[in-house]
């Protein structure tokens, strides 16, 4: 039991581990900002399968290139963006992208497994495209993904209104004049960058932890436009900051640690928000206010 | 000719066609500012084709669709759009004055920055629709009457000249058709706004409605309530008997045949007027 305490933290040297890793952590806080940004768009337009069959692509993406000896972060993009693209094109409604989603994904998992299988490299780059890697990030990769991270974020700020407009009800901003489709499928494209950055720092399989249970537990206790991106932030950027933190001091992947700060704030967002809706629905029950059944 | 003749809506020999089959032919109609205009018909004749020509989703087989003048465009910023009531997410990060606002400035780039002067106009619409107790309540705790209510505030925040409604009284119970319509009837008296209202049944509009449209068997019908909503003119429509009631200021339509293009319900019907 103190070995495996010991293994996973342990203090001594932390603080040159430190200094080693602070890019990561950069790159982490770069990439929380990302994460909760987008988690918020990717909630309103349920999404979230989508986010993971666009990561298992990702995936095969960026084993297709550690195999072929290019840059990962590039085959990664490739893989995430033709993913996006598709699901953006062919999915427009739920029913058809979840099918969609259901078949791309084991698909882009297989051609993953394939391409590492074949590689002749070391097994740690293989299952850190799974799991996550950020500390083994070298700094040219960071460079790209800290660029990506910038592009995705000034690219939503810019969609930001439009975005909004478009996925509260898309037929009413249609008939506005908006370009609906465009705006979805730029969305997607965000999306795309988003989730090939991701799968670099916690792994194709954890990438939910990043982009999609932070806005939910931000969307559990608020319903304001500026609450909500702003607590999601924060949470994400807190559970990825935390994460590395967390795992330097035992040399273990960040990923554990990572999807448990997040899933944990989730759950105490759920008990808050649980808690104010049921003082909520005892105090208020007066005729003009109550729900009518549609 | 002086602007205020113009019509706002027009089409000439309007002609539809999915396939080889037509769903309407030689439509010519008029909308002029402030007039409120009925669509009525059963199911599959071509009342939401119509609202989605007007809209520039859906192009016409034959004939000119034009808007204020100019052929219609996909979507515009003079068209106000009132859509069926559909109940939102919770956790929707949205509130009832951010709809609002959306139909002021959904359209433009950028982030969701909030200015003195557009609170004030949304503070207003809000006003005017009868929403201001709820103005910053999250949309999706709001019931079906008062998100509707948000949407006609949408829908005329940006001063359209025209109100496109696409059965916004849908599941709403009588006291909300009621109150919604009659807030989509004081808007267009106040801002002089045309009004397309899609409806399957005309019976809470009843008393609104300068002309109607009515839509079935790949015929139409234009004319004042009065006019149309007749026995011999629904029969000659649907091509079977059919009688049309009054009843305590109520119309109700029996007979209507089921069958392709003619199926579900009609303004109207009997079974209790449960709609």
């Amino acid at each position: 039991m103190e070995d495996l305490w010991g293994t996973l933290f342990s203090f001594e040297n932390y603080f040159q581990l430190l200094v080693l890793v602070q890019n990561s952590i950069y790159a982490g806080a770069l990439l929380g900002v990302v994460g909760g940004l987008i988690g918020v768009f990717i909630m309103q337009r349920d999404m979230q399968f989508a986010v993971h069959g666009i990561s298992e692509l990702s995936f095969a993406g960026a084993s297709a290139a550690l195999l072929f000896g290019i840059n990962v972060v590039l085959g990664s993009l490739v893989g995430s963006l033709l993913a996006a693209l598709i699901i953006g094109v062919l999915g427009v409604r739920a029913k058809d992208r979840n099918s969609i989603v259901a078949v791309l994904m084991p698909f882009g998992l297989g051609l993953g497994i394939l391409f590492l299988a074949l590689y002749p490299g070391r097994s740690a780059n293989q299952f850190g495209l799974l799991t996550g890697q950020i500390v083994s990030v070298d700094n040219e990769q960071l460079g790209l993904l800290i660029g990506i991270s910038f592009a995705v974020i000034v690219g939503l700020g810019f969609l930001w209104r439009p975005l909004s407009f478009a996925s509260v009800d898309a037929d009413v901003a249609r008939a506005r004049g908006l370009p609906v489709t465009a705006i979805s499928i730029a969305f997607m494209i965000l999306l795309g960058l988003a989730a090939a950055v991701a799968i670099q720092v916690i792994g194709a399989l954890l990438v939910l932890a990043l982009l999609v249970t932070p806005a939910a537990a931000a969307m559990r206790v608020t319903s304001s436009p500026f609450l909500t991106p702003l607590l999601s932030v924060l949470f994400a950027t807190f559970s990825m900051v935390g994460g590395i933190l967390l795992s330097i001091a035992g040399a273990l992947p960040i990923s554990p640690f990572v999807t448990t700060l997040s899933f944990l704030i989730y759950v105490a967002c759920r008990i808050i928000g649980w808690r104010r809706d049921a003082g909520r629905s005892s105090r208020m029950l007066s005729p003009s206010r109550t729900k009518i059944p549609a | 000719m002086p602007t205020h003749e113009q019509s706002v809506l027009r089409l000439r020999s309007a002609t539809l066609e999915f396939g080889d089959r037509p769903l309407w032919r030689d439509l010519n109609l008029d909308v002029k500012a402030g007039e409120f205009l009925a669509v009525l018909g059963p199911n599959g004749t071509g009342k939401t084709s119509l609202l989605k020509t007007v809209l520039g989703q859906q192009a016409l087989t034959s004939g000119s669709i034009e808007l204020l003048g100019a052929p219609v465009r996909r979507g515009s910023r003079d068209i106000g759009y009132i859509p069926q009531q559909k109940l939102l997410d919770h956790g929707t990060p949205l509130r009832a004055r951010d709809l609002v606002a959306f139909g002021i400035n959904g359209h433009r780039w950028g982030l969701p920055i909030s200015t003195l002067s557009l609170r004030r106009r949304v503070d207003d619409v809000l006003e005017s629709v009868g929403a201001t107790a709820y103005a910053s309540a999250p949309i999706a705790t709001l019931s079906g009457g008062e998100q509707q209510r948000i949407r006609v505030g949408q829908a005329i925040a940006g001063n359209p000249k025209l109100l496109l409604c696409d059965e916004p009284l849908l599941s709403l119970d009588l006291q909300h058709q009621r109150a919604v319509s009659e807030l989509i009837n004081e808007k267009r008296r106040e801002l002089n706004t045309a009004v397309v209202f899609v409806t399957h049944d005309v019976n809470p509009i009843l008393g609104m409605v300068d002309r109607v449209l009515y839509l079935a068997g790949g015929q139409f019908r234009v004319g004042t309530p009065d006019q149309v909503l007749r026995s011999e003119v629904l029969s000659y429509l649907y091509d079977t008997p059919v009688e049309v009631i009054h009843s305590r200021g109520r119309i109700i339509v029996i007979g209507v045949p089921d069958g392709p293009g003619a199926h579900g319900h009609d303004v109207h019907h009997v079974e209790g007027g449960y709609h």
